[in-house]
């Protein structure tokens, strides 16, 4: 057998387990590690300028991919740097493996230079970690560690290694697991077959059904599934901000985004179902508004990997826990079989009623009937987005920051595929959408990729610019100039009656246009409407250049519909600035 | 309704700071805690009590299978089962007090296990309950130091709590 070192073992094992790359940032705990990179290793590493920048990177490519994304960094300032994308990857699910330098084991606990308790401080934002004691255990650590990131419901790993353990000069035989046995851990590999009779059965009784599906359905590989039983069913679908593209935006049947800024149809219709499917999603605050008004006449069929899920903040009254491919499986197997037997499941009439209702909603107040915003004499921030869209062929995948440019990216981007949609849901990070737009544009180097950024989220990991010049990863950033911190300028409106408590910052803005040419890249602004889908057109052009769309936008506009709360149900939603349900 | 939770945790570094911290992290409380090795010299068990209604209950039960050291759970109180609390007091015993003090220790089948010229340390053994009466009729007794173990628990009968 082979005779490796710590450091030269973490390299291997990264390249036995098939990672693409690496995202990070040397530092003194890491230099072992990082010579056996330099020494022998087939895995790219991509040097990021800022360690947050690292875990977004890693995460967005582990969220287009679907295979973890890695990350290597110091420890101390390494390590606590990477915490907003560990705690950014956690919110969301998203698998990543995080391996953070420490400082020599005999020196833990003493205060040491760039000492930090990493494990302690990353516990409540990892799904598991581990600290290596022994460089023997660091193929099976980092062999679970991949395991346990990926299965079940995913979320990030750490794996603390103090620098003594991958010394140089200590080496060890080396082989990589096949397989791992942990008996304390064992996702659930399939759904309790009489829940899912049970919960078809309901399904199929169903007078006013909507679908609601978040982010376990992408993460569970099963777009398709889902789509061909609301196609099979004629059911409407609503996502949510994490499960857009998991149902095709431009299909007729879907109902669009739902809660605080989803579509008025598809709050409407949760709020009036009689039964509601929910799949690999969990009623988060940002979508059930009030929990206790939430859809009052609603039965509740909750299908998740995760058992802490269901029942959380919404009684299930069906739970079904199990991976969505298998139970949706199964699922489609009841149907047809139910529907064997009885030809007039579901009830044709009641569902022909049921989209009369919502197509009448739809009609009022739907995003995509005639032209729910503000006339301007600027550029509307919604404008943008349908010009990308056109721009794109609904094609691109699109990465946000957080604010109103991510609502409108939501709202307006028809996601027609699963894993193009790449946004910080549940953490909402600002800060994400650069970084994570370079790490897509390494997973996949042919696609367009779009980062749909606000003058203010850009400048929180702006440094990244250069890690775009460094690796030729021709991203194009779409810029909605607005000035102002946009959201939270629109809940001092709405809530502080316009008192705009530190919300600008326009006259200390840099030229975007020329900061970009500072980095090599290209800048271009564009303040009128006629010349938007010009700009457009010639960013994504520009095949191999990092693009700066600044897009000088209409500053008062606000993002509706918007949930009214507190105390406000699913249907009680502003539509506008004087329009309310 | 109080709840005693009982689980085999994983003998690792930083297994209990996962389940005390999945407690202060999401709110929920505990008022005893009691964790020591088992005759497997991989696994510990981990006692706790705590406070809630059944959804409640449930999804910390939830929570805690999901960490991924934790083994098994049991919450004990659905069941017939043996809870014990240990205490150790050591009260103020001088003059006529020391038979009043010895006496009490008796009917609450005590015992006192140090004793000084002007100070008993009593142990007892009960439910939580019984603790809290012993402690109740020390009413006129100076108590310098009251140390508990906080509830242990097992299952009555076959049932065992195992891998
Ligand atoms: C790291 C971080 N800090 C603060 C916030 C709170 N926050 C949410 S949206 C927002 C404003 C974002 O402004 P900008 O990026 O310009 O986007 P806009 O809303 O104007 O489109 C802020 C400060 C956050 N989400 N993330």
């Amino acid at each position: 057998m082979e005779l490796l070192s710590g450091g030269e073992m973490i390299a291997r094992a990264l390249e036995d387990e098939g990672v693409e790359y690496v995202f990070g940032y040397p530092g003194g705990a890491v230099l072992h590690i990082y010579d056996a990179l330099f020494k022998d290793c087939k895995v790219p590493h991509i040097l990021v300028r800022h360690e947050q920048a690292a875990t977004h990177a890693a995460d967005a490519y582990a969220r287009a991919t679907g295979k973890p994304g890695v990350v290597l960094v110091t420890s101390g300032p390494g390590a606590t740097n990477a915490i907003t994308g560990i705690a950014t990857a956690y919110m969301d699910s998203i698998p990543m493996v995080v391996l953070s330098g420490q400082v020599q084991s005999h020196l833990i606990g003493e205060d040491a230079f760039q000492e930090t308790d990493m494990v302690g401080i990353s516990r409540p934002i990892v799904k598991h970690s581990f600290m290596v004691k022994r460089a023997e255990d660091i193929p099976g650590i980092i062999k679970k560690a991949f395991h346990i990131a990926a299965t079940g419901r995913p979320g990030p790993v750490v794996i603390d290694i103090p620098k003594d353990v991958t010394r140089p000069d200590e080496k060890f035989e080396y082989s990589y697991p096949e397989s791992v046995k942990l008996r304390s851990y064992s996702p659930a590999q399939r759904g309790h077959n009489g829940q899912i009779k049970k919960a078809t059965r309901m399904l199929l009784g169903a007078k006013r059904p909507v679908i609601y599906s978040g982010g376990g359905v992408i993460l569970g590989e099963a777009s398709d599934l889902l789509t061909r039983l609301a196609h099979e069913l004629n059911y409407p679908v609503t996502n949510t901000l994490m499960g857009l593209g998991a149902f095709p935006g431009s299909d007729r049947q879907f109902l669009g985004m739902l809660g605080m800024h989803g579509f008025y149809e598809a709050n409407m219709a949760m709020h009036h179902a009689d039964v509601i499917l929910a799949v690999g999603a969990r009623f988060d605050d940002r979508v059930t508004n009030t929990v206790s008004k939430f859809c009052p006449s609603a039965k509740i069929i909750h299908i998740d990997i995760d058992p802490t899920s269901i029942s959380k903040t919404v009684q299930a009254d069906i739970p079904i826990v199990g991976p969505v491919h298998s139970v949706l499986t199964e699922m489609l197997a009841q149907i047809g079989q139910m529907r064997a037997k009885d030809a007039d499941l579901p009830d044709t009439a009641a569902l022909e009623r049921w989209w009369q209702q919502i197509d009448e909603w739809r009609a009022a107040h739907g995003l995509f009937t005639g032209r729910r915003y503000r006339e301007s004499e600027q550029i509307m921030p919604q404008q943008v987005i349908e010009s990308l869209y056109r721009a794109t062929n609904g094609n691109a995948y699109v990465t946000s920051d957080v604010g109103q440019h991510q609502m409108f990216a939501a709202q307006y981007y028809r996601f027609d595929k699963p894993r193009r949609w790449i946004n910080s849901g549940g953490l909402g990070t600002m800060g994400f959408g650069l970084p994570a737009a370079i790490g897509v544009k390494l997973a996949f180097p042919d696609a367009d990729v779009a980062c749909v950024t606000g003058e203010g989220s850009i400048q929180m990991n702006i440094q990244e610019l250069s890690t775009a010049t460094h690796y030729k990863t021709p991203v194009k950033i779409i810029n909605l100039r607005n000035n102002y911190l946009g959201m939270v300028k629109q809940w001092q409106d709405m809530q502080y009656e316009g008192r705009y408590s530190e919300v600008t910052y326009a006259d200390s803005l840099p030229d975007f246009v020329k900061l970009m040419e500072a980095y090599g890249h290209v800048g271009i602004q564009v303040t009128r409407l006629e010349d938007l889908d010009a700009a457009m057109e010639e960013t994504f052009a520009l095949k191999d250049r990092t693009v700066f769309l600044d897009v000088l936008i209409d500053n008062m506009e606000h993002v509706y519909p918007m949930h009214i709360a507190p105390n406000g149900s699913m249907k009680d939603m502003w539509l506008s600035k004087n329009e309310r349900t | 309704m109080r709840r005693i939770l009982s689980m085999l945790l994983e003998n690792e570094p930083g297994a209990l700071s996962r389940v005390v911290g999945l407690f202060s992290q999401r709110g929920y409380n505990i008022e005893t805690l009691n964790v020591a090795a088992t005759d497997d010299p991989t696994l510990s068990r981990l006692t706790l009590t705590t406070k809630g209604d059944d959804l409640h209950i449930e999804q910390v039960t939830k929570q805690l299978n999901k960490l991924v050291d934790v083994v098994k759970v049991v919450d004990l109180t659905e069941g017939a089962h043996v809870e014990r609390d240990l205490m150790l007091i050591k009260v103020r015993a001088t003059g006529a007090a020391r038979d009043e003090i010895k006496r009490t220790t008796d009917i609450f089948r005590g015992q006192i296990v140090d004793v000084g010229p002007n100070v008993f340390t009593i142990q007892l053994v009960g439910t939580s309950d019984k603790l809290d009466a012993f402690v109740a009729a020390m009413v006129d007794v100076d108590i310098l130091e009251v140390v508990r173990s906080g509830v242990a628990g097992i299952s009555r009968g076959e049932k065992v709590l195992s891998l």
